[in-house]
Parts: C-alpha cells; sequence; structure tokens
C-alpha cells in the first residue's frame, strides 16, 4: 500500500498511543497527589455512610418487632400481679412471638448508673416500673399498638405499651443526618476532583500549548488532542486512585478496630459486608472516570476556541 | 470559469486583519494549480507570512472568497479543517519542533497524526532523516540541534506525509547554500510528483534556482502583479505571465 494511501485511513487511534507529545511531571506534580488525598477522603467518608447505614440496618432489624409493657404501679404486690397477666395475656396472643418480664436484678442493673445500688429494693425505695420485652412476629405498626393497648387495659390498667423503635427514633435520625452528611461529603469531594482536574487540565493546556497547535496544524483533530490529555490525567489519577484507596484504607482499619474495641452491639451492625468493600474500591476507578470526563471536556472546550 | 477548472487554491479578494488593527492584506486574489512551483517574496511585513497562514488554514481572513481542493474553506465547519490540513505540508519560519520529542518523533508526528501504523512510520522517517542528512541525529532533541539542524528536521516533517500542498516559509533561512540547494532540490522532486510548492522567501537567489518556478510578490499586503497574470480569474500556470525565476 502506497504511503499516500495508508495515511488517508482514518481511525484516530493516536492519542490513545502517543500521550508523549505532553510534557509530564507524574509523582513530581501536584496532581496524583491531590487526587490521591481527595481519593483518600472520599473513600474514608464512602465508608463512614456505609457503616451508618449497616449500623441503621442492624438495630432497625433488631427492634422492629419489638415493643415494651411498662406495668407502672406503686404497689409491689399489684405491679407483679399486673405483671403477671400482662405475661399470660400476651402469651395467648398469636401475633405474640415472646415475651419476657426482665428480671428485677437486671432492672437494677440497668437502673444503678442514675440512681445507685440498691434504687429498687430498699424500703423508701423509688418504685421502678415491671418491664416486659415483647416480640411481635409481625412489625410494630400503630394499630397493632392501638389493638395491644386495648387488650391490656381492661385486665392491666397500669401498662403502657410502647414500640422499641420509638425509643430509638432519635438515633435512627441522627444516623441519617451523617449518612446524608457521608454522601453530600463524598459528592463534594467528587466536585473537588472534578474542579482539581479542571485547573490541572487547563494548566497542562497552557504549558502545552504550542505542541498542541502544532498537531492542530498538521492536522490532529480535537478528539485525538483530548485523548491525549485524557490518558495523561487518567495515569495520574489512577497512580493517585491507589495512593489514595490505600490510605484511606489504613485509615478505615485503624478506625474500624478502635470501634471494634468498644464492644457495644450496635457498633458491631456497622462492619463493612462484600458489597460495601466493592463500593469502597469501585471509589478510585470512579474518579478515573470523573477525572478522564472532566479532562475531555476541559480540553474539547477550550480547543474550540482554537480555528 | 473553465480558467479555474483544475485548481487546488484560489483566492478572491481576500483581506486579513489582527483585531481592529488595518489590513495586513488587501485585495488578494489569485489561484495556484496543482504540481506548479511559486515563490512568494516581499519586503519584511508585506504580508508574506499572513497568507501562508491563510494558506495552511492557521487563519480565517477577514474577508473575500478562498477555495481549497474544490470547497469553500471559509464556510467550512471547523471538525472539517483537520482533513484539509492534512493535505497540506508546512515549514514554518521558527520551525516549530516539538521540543520534548526527538527528531524521529518530530518528524514522525504528521504520519502518526494521519493514524499510520507504527510499522509504516519507521523506514519513510528514518529515510527522510538520511535525505536530509540527519540520520545519526534521529534521536536528538531540537534543543541539541543547530538552527539549520532544526530547519531541516522542520522540512521533513513538513514533506513526510506526501502533502498535496507544501507550504514553506523562509525554508532556506538557516541552512548553508549547499544544503539550501538540496532542500530545494527536495521541493523540486515532491514538485515533480504532484505537490504544488509554494516558498515565502527574501532570497533572491533562490529564485534563479528553480527555472520552472513563478513568483508572486506582495507588497505592503498586496499582491504585485506586474504582468496581470494572478489576476482574477488566472489562467493556468503554463500561461501564467508571472515573473519566470
Amino acid at each position: 500500500m502506497a504511503l499516500n494511501e495508508v495515511i488517508r485511513r482514518n481511525q484516530p487511534r493516536f492519542g490513545a498511543e502517543r500521550s508523549g507529545l505532553l510534557q509530564q511531571a507524574r509523582l513530581a506534580g501536584p496532581m496524583p497527589w491531590v487526587i490521591a488525598i481527595m481519593v483518600a477522603l472520599t473513600v474514608m467518608a464512602a465508608a463512614a455512610g456505609l457503616a451508618l447505614s449497616n449500623v441503621a440496618s442492624s438495630a432497625s432489624r433488631a427492634i422492629s418487632g419489638g415493643l415494651t409493657v411498662q406495668v407502672i404501679e406503686a404497689q409491689p404486690a399489684e405491679r407483679d400481679r399486673q405483671a403477671e397477666v400482662a405475661v399470660a395475656l400476651l402469651r395467648n396472643r398469636n401475633d405474640v412471638a415472646e415475651v419476657r418480664r426482665v428480671p428485677d436484678a437486671e432492672l437494677d442493673r440497668l437502673i444503678e448508673p442514675w440512681l445507685g445500688e440498691e434504687a429498687g429494693t430498699a424500703d423508701e425505695a423509688i418504685p421502678i416500673p415491671a418491664l416486659l420485652d415483647v416480640r411481635l412476629r409481625g412489625p410494630v405498626t400503630e394499630s397493632k399498638l392501638e389493638e395491644l393497648r386495648a387488650a391490656l387495659t381492661a385486665s392491666v390498667p397500669a401498662a403502657a405499651v410502647d414500640a422499641q423503635s420509638s425509643w430509638l427514633g432519635p438515633v435512627f435520625h441522627a444516623i441519617h443526618s451523617l449518612q446524608w452528611l457521608a454522601i453530600g461529603l463524598v459528592m463534594l469531594l467528587a466536585g473537588t476532583s472534578a474542579a482539581a482536574v479542571w485547573l490541572a487540565a487547563r494548566s497542562a493546556l497552557g504549558s502545552n500549548r504550542d505542541t498542541i497547535e502544532i498537531v492542530h496544524l498538521l492536522g490532529g483533530t480535537d478528539r485525538q488532542i483530548a485523548r491525549i490529555f485524557q490518558r495523561s490525567i487518567a495515569v495520574d489519577a489512577l497512580i493517585g486512585g491507589v495512593v489514595g484507596l490505600l490510605l484511606g484504607l489504613i485509615a478505615i482499619f485503624l478506625l474500624g478496630s478502635q470501634f471494634a474495641a468498644l464492644g457495644s452491639g450496635m457498633v458491631a451492625g456497622g462492619a463493612l459486608g462484600v458489597v460495601d468493600w466493592a463500593t469502597i474500591g469501585a471509589v478510585p476507578l470512579i474518579g478515573v472516570a470523573i477525572a478522564m470526563f472532566t479532562a475531555r471536556l476541559t480540553v474539547l472546550g477550550a480547543l474550540r476556541r482554537m480555528l | 470559469m473553465s480558467g479555474l477548472e483544475g485548481s487546488i487554491v484560489q483566492f478572491d479578494n481576500v483581506g486579513l486583519r489582527y483585531g481592529t488593527e488595518r489590513e495586513v492584506l488587501s485585495d488578494v486574489s489569485f489561484t495556484l494549480y496543482p504540481g506548479s512551483f511559486y515563490f512568494l517574496t516581499g519586503a519584511s511585513g508585506a504580508g508574506k507570512t499572513s497568507l501562508l497562514k491563510l494558506l495552511y488554514l492557521a487563519q480565517r481572513p477577514s474577508r473575500g472568497m478562498i477555495r481549497m481542493f474544490g470547497s469553500d474553506v471559509i464556510t467550512l465547519p471547523r471538525k472539517a479543517l483537520p482533513a484539509f490540513r492534512r493535505r497540506i505540508g508546512t515549514v514554518f519560519q521558527d520551525f516549530r519542533l516539538v521540543p520534548h520529542l526527538s527528531a524521529f518523533d518530530n518528524v514522525a508526528l504528521p504520519l502518526r497524526v494521519s493514524c499510520v501504523a507504527e510499522s509504516d512510520i519507521v523506514k519513510p522517517v528514518a529515510d527522510m532523516l538520511d535525505w536530509v542528512g540527519l540520520g545519526h541525529r534521529a534521536d536528538a532533541r531540537p534543543a541539541t540541534l543547530s538552527g539549520g539542524e532544526q530547519q531541516r528536521v522542520a522540512i521533513a516533517r513538513a514533506v513526510i506525509a506526501r502533502p498535496e500542498i507544501l507550504v514553506a516559509d523562509e525554508p532556506t533561512g538557516n541552512v548553508d547554500a549547499d544544503m539550501a540547494l538540496k532542500l530545494l532540490r527536495l521541493f523540486e522532486a515532491l514538485n515533480r510528483l504532484g505537490t504544488t510548492i509554494m516558498v515565502a522567501t527574501h532570497d533572491v537567489h533562490l529564485l534563479k534556482k528553480v527555472p520552472d518556478s513563478l513568483i508572486m510578490r506582495l507588497d505592503k499586503g498586496r499582491l504585485a502583479d506586474p504582468t496581470g497574470a494572478l489576476r482574477y480569474p488566472p489562467r493556468r500556470p503554463t500561461h501564467i505571465g508571472g515573473v519566470r525565476g
């Protein structure tokens, strides 16, 4: 095939293969490090958001069918009688899976931090309600609560029935707020990364302006030139992404081990699963995609201003 | 319009101004035919480089009409320009080599832009570098080359892809007389292969070296045309009464 015929072929792979056209600083330049920091922060924010989501789901599952019956009666004998009646009534219901009266010793332990030792057992003790921990077969709905209240009122007038989820409502709200904060942080960091890439691409455009003009005048297309920048930025973003992922993972493991040491059941529910780790592992790849897309838009926008 | 049939470039009342300055080119009309060899002369500031910029599509005119390869390049969409530029080889006055690429890679650039496979690039580029006497400097960066060597690399880059038009701005300005003659022979060889050559030069001695060339002279942005040969519509090159070199 004659050379003239060969050069008329139109498969613009030039950009993908000739990124050496640009002068690049790589690790000596700021770009990979900026991206590394962004990715590390994004990984941490994403991990926090996912862990909080897991905490909320696990706690929600744990208490979804739970309700508490308090028998609020000052006379200990009457309190015990009504509690026994309530237990018997609830056990006879088909929609109740489990009823457990919380033992007095356990109650004492629960209130001890606030009321001191033997607060509920001494002669002049503060009357402590009898507590029944009830687990329903289905979820606790408002109508179910009303139904149980109605069933208990006649025989157990001192009974107060509450869904356990209502106690933890403020905690769930706080967790959801933190989740939104984590999502907001991830979005902000993605935006900041895109802005950093935009600045880097503009800077690279400026410093390589002569080369770009030459390639343009030799017949290079905008797409070819954009591809050169895309590839260059992608390499920077990939290097930065891997470094950032490692930094983020180190931080997650350190924080994770600190939280694990708390030994709290709620915190244990925040452990990350396979899908969570896959999501975190995808952060650098998403970062590379954002960087390439931003670089492409920036370069094409700038090239359009040239003839 | 039969006189324009087969023309490769056609300028009609072209004017060019930068910003709000006065026109650097005014009422320029001429036609170039395939396979012709033209010299563009004129004093410094006459508008030679501006005219060449219009020819190698680095600039759009402020007014007038330009047709190249049968198309109106003024109304041509921007994305169509690269395909046209690939048909034009350019030797810039300031060489415009890519400073961080070797001589080899600089010469290979037009082929790579045109997506030629690497296996089809090595030999033509090496042969071209040998031809301009720089085979031994293939790996050298422009900064390590002399002015003359850089100019030869620039010329090799301009002709490597066998353009249909070669536009050269003072291509022999930094080379000795022997090399200047050799480069002219290269241009003539390309010209014999059908490439239309346009060389802007101050060097009046150069004009005499190519007997079959036609001379266009710019004076203060206007095309001086003492014989009337370049007046629109022009006649075919064999009849152009342009000043013979």
